[in-house]
């Protein structure tokens, strides 16, 4: 390897390494232990692992159908609909809460009516924080999901259904099953991306403690006030993400 | 108790038109080359394909007829298919894979894996019952595929290519079990294969399907009489010996007919000696020459020139030696040879060219 390149990469490396090295360093050790164990936080990690949790099933009964349609049939506005689908993975997370808000709002397109028909307000509450989530994490899922009904031998399916196997049943015991991989990989993409949510988060559910204030909007206010406890936040949701790519890289990632 | 199939199918710009008839208690072959349309048949037969003309009957009830809108779903038949690639689920084990045709028509659980597991230990793969398919080897894919197609008793056996994800080995062992198999089943028989041998081997009758049409149909016999194309007359040449094997020095046997006797490879499954044995040769395998020829082939033969038949760049050459035998060779060798009627030759070819099927 030509020494320039190892010298770039190097930097690439200083890039990510850095600031992880920066927060450990600046984690208050020392009431570490005390900031994880307040309440606020406490209740900013539950509510967090739900939301994440509860998009990332959500958006696996939304993306299953979608991919299926991407990846099996043809219709009039195919590339239309993939464009649209993959459109949250790469707008700003700010502008994703902005367009929810605009149509799940109380004045919203969907949210005025639902509101002033049921009296029923969608926004600042927790399902708004999983709409959100939802929102910006399920194109993973369906991305994962298409992958994997394109790879899918459709013979076994067609070989099933001459065994006397109606097409639920295939779908039961044989797609769903084959497909085991891609789903437990865009569950876990899904989910770690549901849990760092953001940007549409605050925008769209607002952040009320106990309600909408996930973990990275607590980190986000704690900093604020109190940059120590922030970091150890931080800390708290690396260590998550570790554990979610340690997952991966062993049973669903390639690694040579 | 019958199958009777006469349809028009359409798929993508290929065409297919065949018309035969499968009584039960006999073996009907359908052979041709690849891109007959053979696998298209085998998608209607499944009912994974609509045809677009004609009927399919089996046994009495109507599978598919286009005049009466009657299509069957492949779930509603009573097939049972062993797939040319076997197609075997992956994350089952054997015994669940035998399993699901049951399963999947509701019988209870406990039931199913019985009834799998006693037709698992009939095919002699028993122990292999909590394997996965990525853990069997060829042979033993082949006996579970075989077994998920006989479970839920069907009423049509279709094998699709049975031998041909097989190595030489296993081969030979599997094609005695896919003999007894068809020959016990008590419904429809149906074998595909693009190998004329093993279709005059395995079938009683045969359809052969040349270019999405059916080009002939008759017993082996009838078909090597009077061929009526070039791959019907593959069906002519081909060498058969019946006799009696009997084992002689290492890895050889001896199989003796009536017209003489042959040295082929001894498949060390079998017993000393066996009666019934059909000896396989195609006609490609065999060498002539002028001079006794030198080398490894256990068996040569000295006869004369009785006939040449010559079709495109290939001629077929009939020799009078004992047994009489058909060589394949080019215009080329004919020539170089200075082949005519009459000329005196040797034929040769190795024991191991011999595809056996032990009774």
């Amino acid at each position: 390897m030509p020494a320039v390149l190892a010298l770039i990469a190097g930097f690439g490396v200083a890039l990510v390494a850095l600031p992880l090295i920066g927060l450990i360093i600046r984690t208050p050790w020392s009431r570490a232990g005390d900031i994880l164990a307040s309440g606020s936080a406490r209740t900013a990690l539950r509510l967090s692992l739900i939301v994440a949790t509860a998009s990332a099933l959500v958006g696996l009964l939304v993306a299953f159908p979608l991919a299926w349609a991407l990846a099996r049939s043809q219709f009039r506005g195919k590339a239309l609909v993939r464009a649209l689908v993959v459109l949250p993975l790469v707008m700003p997370p700010v502008v994703g809460g902005v367009a929810l808000l605009s149509a799940f709002g109380r004045r919203g397109l969907v949210g005025g009516p639902l509101y002033d028909v049921f009296g029923l307000q969608i926004t600042f509450t927790v399902w708004a924080a999983v709409l959100a989530s939802t929102f910006v994490s399920f194109p993973l899922l369906v991305l994962a999901l298409e992958v994997g009904l394109r790879s899918l031998d459709v013979r076994l399916e067609d070989a099933a259904s001459t065994m006397g196997a109606a097409r639920w049943y295939v779908l039961r015991r044989v797609t769903l099953p084959l497909l085991a991989p891609q789903i437990a990989a865009g569950l876990v993409l899904a989910w770690a991306r549901a849990l760092g949510e953001f940007g549409a988060t605050i925008t769209f559910a607002g952040n009320l403690p106990g309600r909408t204030q996930t973990l990275p909007l607590a980190v986000f206010e704690q900093l604020q006030t109190d940059p120590g406890g922030a970091i150890a936040l931080s800390l708290l949701l690396v260590t998550v993400s570790l554990v979610v790519i340690v997952t991966l890289r062993g049973r669903f990632l390639q690694t040579r | 108790m019958s199958l009777h199939v006469d349809v028009e199918v359409e798929v993508d710009r290929f065409r297919l038109e065949a018309e035969f008839l499968a009584e039960p208690g006999e073996t009907v072959g359908l052979l041709g080359p690849n891109g007959a349309g053979k696998s298209t048949l085998v998608s209607v037969l499944a009912g994974l394909t609509q045809p677009a003309e004609g009927r399919v009957e089996l046994d009495g009830s109507v599978l598919d007829d286009r005049a009466a809108h009657v299509h069957m779903n492949p779930e509603e038949r009573s097939v049972g298919i062993v797939f040319q690639d076997l197609l075997l689920f992956p994350h089952l084990t054997a015994q669940d894979n035998v399993a699901f045709p049951l399963r999947a028509r509701g019988v209870p659980a406990h039931e199913a894996t019985d009834r799998a597991r006693v037709l698992l230990g009939r095919l002699g793969v028993g122990e292999r019952a909590h394997a996965r398919p990525a853990e069997l080897s060829g042979g033993e894919a082949q006996r579970v595929a075989l077994a998920r197609a006989l479970v839920a008793e069907p009423r049509l056996l279709l094998l699709d290519e049975p031998l041909s994800a097989l190595d030489v080995r296993a081969r030979g062992r599997i094609k005695s079990l896919v003999r007894d198999t068809l020959r016990t089943f008590p419904g429809v028989r149906l074998l595909v294969t693009h190998d004329p041998v093993e279709a005059a081997m395995l079938s009683d009758r045969l359809v052969l399907l040349e270019e999405g049409r059916v080009t002939q149909t008759g017993t082996p016999d009838e078909i090597r009489r009077a061929p009526r194309t070039s791959f019907a007359a593959d069906l002519v040449g081909v060498n058969f010996f019946a006799g009696r094997l009997e084992r002689a020095d290492e890895g050889t046997a001896r199989l003796v007919t009536s017209a003489g006797e042959i040295v082929v490879a001894w498949p060390s499954d079998l017993p000393e000696r066996s009666e019934d044995a059909i000896g396989v040769l195609r006609p490609i395998d065999i060498s002539l020459h002028l001079q006794p020829p030198e080398g490894s082939a256990r068996n040569v033969f000295r006869g004369r020139v009785v006939g040449i038949e010559i079709a495109g760049d290939r001629a077929r050459v009939q020799v009078d030696s004992s047994p009489l035998l058909v060589a394949e060779i080019t215009l080329g060798s004919i020539s170089r040879l200075g082949l005519v009627e009459g000329t005196d030759v040797w034929a040769s070819f190795k024991a191991v060219e011999v595809d056996l099927l032990p009774p």
